[in-house]
């Protein structure tokens, strides 16, 4: 198989890693990078919990290849609490059981981690519309949509986000 | 001395959700274990054909290829898989890890290969040559129930798997008596429970100790355990099951599956740690299916909207084999069972068949047969409102079971123990301003078409023993399990046989721990899903842990605090009956200053010699115990949904959705409506969109969630929840099942409201998923006709 040295940085932290050319990003970052909370769940698209923040942009990690990556600054779920401190979102899913099995959960947060920094002060409508291309089967969405609202209201009245 | 409970009936957030949301948590596919080979598995392309031969060789050679397992391998080394069930009317065949002289349904296990990973496993499959011989295809329950339909298996006389009769005498009686007759034949799609992880399966072979330990996605580490002793024919305690996190189950997480047993063979063979993970389209292919119902009945009222009677014939397609350890007859038998529901039915008979089909296996998944029998009965019942002309909240109203009437036996001969379905519509119907609706509904536009749809129903929950006797299903233990230990430094742990897939067991039964003990609950910690460190019992299933795991873990529990009382008594020089324990903490009623902690007393009942224990008690604090609960207890509720139907495209938009529900005392009610918000909308997937469609050839079209449906934000409502508390007088926590209660209420109610919405056009609803087609087509009949 053919493989390609890629330079990236996840979370802050810079890589060089060497691999297969049909390696996706998703397998990429849970086996040559160990960074397992990037979950599969439908490997073509659509179910949305593989979502990581590629240069500021929400993408599917199943749907990329890693050596797509060369250059790029992602962000997985593993770098967005602040150390022990959980960011306002993870925070709000907490307070208001956004999660049950936890599973689609990374997918979410780095969904609306976009989605936020873009529409501040998103109404309902809004909000479950940029989480309509997320599947839950836990949750019925239903304190997921809070847990964004509360979410918003935090980031919203602590200014100007990291 | 009664228990204060400070945690329990509290919205305690929960501990799970740290590691989770910062994607620390572990799921199967996360563990890492070195030297770890993958699996890919061959699959049958057919739905029905003898294999004539396996070629495997050019696999063999592919680089990365560390061995290649065949059907034949299999049959020297493992036993088929068999679901067992005493008593008449069932027949079972065994379903091999990998096929041997045929294969059944598309998708069945054929061939695995173990590589060094997924990807090398992948690309040997493409060298794996199989010839097939392809069979006629039964892809349709009654026709494969006929006499004469090709066998699907050939040690079978014919393809019924299961077939029971029941007749409680007085059906005849009350269908003379009637003056309303209703006959109709309804259908329910094909579902399944497509939890977000899908399974997987990693087992490591330890030689020196021998000793094969799997660690799967499971609902049911002991019973997996069991169904794997038997079908690798090892002693149990050879075998150790642990469950890591694990992303929703719903049901289909509790059985035995070919994989389970293919990297537990592969690991022995070579001695190195196996995995396999299972993809969608894998899951949509495999993973046990459910619901698929035809079902004709009978129905006997009175004018005045009294029911007197029901006559079904149930028949469910239960796919290609009877799965482990719930068998084929789990749906039917669940489904007749519920039909009487909350009702005082006088008569009631059925037939209840399970049909074998060329299709993936059907097992359990939430509100297994509850939401089939419901959606029929509910159904029925606003159909004769509609006939006598009563609101369908006052049909119901008239047919309840009253409260005094409580302890029940339905017409099925189920015992509700508890409940009140009256007190349970009124406030329904109260929450959802059910009088305005209704004056709402008459302001219908010519295209948009408003409906309600009401739904009363029982929930059967955490069964005992008593349950899988009666019903013949022998391979499911019925009782749970839980050692209680306080650890010499005074921490409380409880190890319970319950297995979260993320209803929040480290929560829920450690707020349970703690006040039983009287500790803070930062003192407690559950150990759930490992055989080898929590006692035996039957898992998580059915809407069972709060009551028969949690169960246990109070009974445990109240014997450890009966001896750290005594122990304290002695210390203090006090009797026991006048001191107290809280916040961790033993007293002298009254007088807080004559006091122990449990960590002293602890620390004496593990080092004796530190001191003097009381007379004839033993050192240490721990307690097992094993409970097997009454039959079943019951939880009721009421669901109240509210559409808008286009009639010019079909869609369907839920405008509000209402639940009142009684799972007696809520342990923690943020979790119990969380629970709610996901079955009900798994109802609303079942009523509007979810369907497992295959052709007549048996080749499924639905293999990607481009085709299955999953409900999104955009289809789902708000959904608001109500809550009675009716404590169950038969179990030991005052706690009832109630994980099933939204999908068994949301795929009538939702039927209901969207036929009451297409009532003026004339149209019926017998058949489930009402998409947006089905929809469409039944609105332009109901126009053509004169």
């Amino acid at each position: 198989m053919k493989e390609r040295t890629i330079r990236l940085t996840v979370n802050g932290r810079p890589y060089e890693r060497t691999v297969e050319v049909r390696k996706t990003l998703a397998d990429f970052l849970r086996e040559d990078l160990d960074l397992t909370g990037t979950h599969l769940g439908c490997e073509h698209g659509v179910c949305g919990a593989c979502t990581v923040v590629v240069n500021g942009e929400a993408v599917r990690s199943c749907l990329l290849f890693a050596v797509q990556l060369e250059g790029a600054n992602i962000l997985t779920v593993e770098g967005l609490a602040d150390g022990d401190n959980l960011h306002p979102i993870q925070e709000a899913f907490w307070e208001h059981h956004g999660l049950q099995c936890g599973f689609c959960t990374p997918g979410f947060l780095l969904t609306l981690y976009c989605f936020l920094k873009e529409t501040p002060r998103p109404s309902e409508a809004e909000i479950r519309e940029a989480i309509s291309g997320n599947l839950c089967r836990c949750t019925g969405y239903h304190n997921i949509v809070i847990a964004a609202r509360a979410a918003a209201e935090k980031l919203a009245s602590a200014g100007p986000t990291p | 001395m009664a228990m204060a409970r400070r945690y329990v009936s509290t919205r305690v957030r929960r501990r799970e959700d740290p590691q989770l949301l910062t994607g620390r948590a572990r799921y199967l596919d996360d563990l890492r274990l070195s030297g770890t080979l993958s699996v890919a598995i061959l699959r049958s392309p057919h739905a029905h054909a003898r294999l004539v031969e396996v070629d495997v060789r050019p696999a063999l050679a592919a680089p990365g290829v560390e061995a290649v397992l065949t059907g034949e391998d299999v049959a020297r080394l493992a036993r088929p898989i068999r679901a067992e069930m005493s008593g008449p009317g069932y027949k079972t065949s065994g379903w091999p890890a990998l096929a041997r002289d045929k294969v059944r349904f598309v998708g069945e296990p054929v061939v695995a290969v173990v590589a060094r990973d997924r990807y090398g496993a992948e690309d040997a499959l493409e060298e794996v040559r199989v010839t097939y011989d392809p069979l006629p295809v039964l892809t349709n329950a009654e026709l494969s129930m006929r006499p004469g339909a090709p066998r699907i298996h050939d040690d079978l006389t014919d393809n019924i798997l299961f077939h029971t009769r029941f007749d409680n005498g007085a059906v005849e009686r009350a269908f003379v008596a009637a003056e309303l007759r209703l006959s109709h034949t309804f259908r329910h799609g094909r579902c399944t429970s497509a939890p977000m992880e899908n399974r997987g399966a990693l087992a490591s072979f330890d030689a020196a100790e021998g000793i094969l330990t799997l660690w799967a996605s499971s609902q049911s580490p002991h019973l997996l355990r069991s169904g794997l002793a038997e079908a690798l024919d090892l002693p149990e305690s050879r075998l150790r099951v642990i469950c890591p996190a694990v992303g929703g189950g719903f049901g289909p997480k509790m059985h035995l599956y070919p994989e389970d047993i293919i990297v537990c063979l592969l690991a022995q063979r070579l001695g190195r740690p196996v995995k396999w993970i299972e993809d969608r389209r894998e899951n949509l292919l495999t993973s046990a299916q459910a619901r698929e119902h035809v079902n004709h009945i009978e129905m006997a009222a009175t004018g005045d909207g009294v029911i007197l009677g029901f006559k079904a014939t149930l028949i469910c397609d239960v796919g290609a084999y009877s799965l482990y350890p719930v068998t084929a007859a789990l749906e039917p038998v669940t489904a007749a069972s519920i039909i009487p529901g909350p009702y005082r039915i006088q008569g009631y008979s059925y037939d209840a068949y399970a049909v074998a089909t060329n299709k993936c296996p059907a097992g359990a998944y939430r509100g297994v047969g509850m939401a089939l029998g419901t959606f029929v009965r509910e159904r029925l019942v606003d159909m004769v409102a509609r006939r006598t002309g009563l609101d369908p909240a006052e049909v119901r109203r008239r047919n309840f079971i009253a409260a005094t009437d409580v302890p029940f036996t339905t017409a099925s001969g189920l015992v509700i123990d508890s409940g009140n379905p009256t007190e349970s519509l009124d406030q329904a119907l109260e929450a959802a301003g059910y009088d305005a609706l209704r004056k709402d509904q008459r302001r219908s536009s010519t295209t948009t078409y408003r409906g309600i749809g009401l739904c009363s129903y029982t929930e059967f929950t955490g069964m005992g023993s008593g349950t899988f006797r009666r019903r013949g299903m022998s391979q499911i233990a019925g009782h749970d399990a839980a050692t209680v230990r306080v650890e010499p430094t005074g921490e409380v742990r409880g190890f319970v046989s319950a297995a979260s897939q993320g209803q929040g067991h480290a929560t829920t039964l450690a707020q349970v721990l703690a006040d039983e003990i009287g500790v803070p609950m930062a003192a407690v910690s559950i150990v759930e899903g490992d055989t080898e460190r929590c006692p035996y019992g039957s898992g998580s299933f059915a809407s069972r842990s709060m009551v028969v795991s949690g169960g246990a873990l109070i009974l445990a529990a109240r014997r450890v605090r009966d001896k750290v009382i005594a122990i304290a008594a002695h210390m203090l020089e006090a009797a026991r009956g006048d001191l107290v324990m809280e916040e961790g903490a033993i007293f002298v009623r009254g007088m807080a200053a004559r006091r122990v902690t449990l960590g002293q007393v602890a620390r004496l009942a593990y080092r004796p010699a530190s001191g003097t224990l009381p007379p004839s008690v033993d050192p240490a604090l721990e307690a097992t115990q094993y409970y097997d609960p009454p039959p079943a207890t019951f939880s009721i509720g009421t669901h109240v949904a509210v559409v808008d139907v286009d009639a010019e495209t079909g869609q369907v938009a839920i405008v509000r959705y209402v639940v009142s529900e009684d799972c007696g005392t809520m342990v923690n009610p943020m979790i119990v409506e969380g629970q709610i918000h996901g079955a009900v909308a798994q109802g609303i997937g079942a009523a509007l969109y979810e369907d497992v469609v295959y052709d007549d050839a048996g080749q499924p079209l639905t293999t990607s969630f481009m085709d299955y449906l999953l409900p999104t934000t955009m289809e789902l409502p708000a959904i608001e929840v109500v809550h009675t508390e009716t404590p169950p007088p038969v179990t030991v926590s005052g706690f009832k099942g109630m994980a099933e209660g939204g999908t068994i209420g949301a795929t009538a109610a939702v039927a209901n409201a969207v036929a009451d919405a297409l009532a003026p056009l004339g149209v019926e609803v017998h058949e489930l998923p009402l998409s947006p087609d089905r929809l469409y087509r039944l609105i332009h009949q109901a126009r053509k006709r004169p």
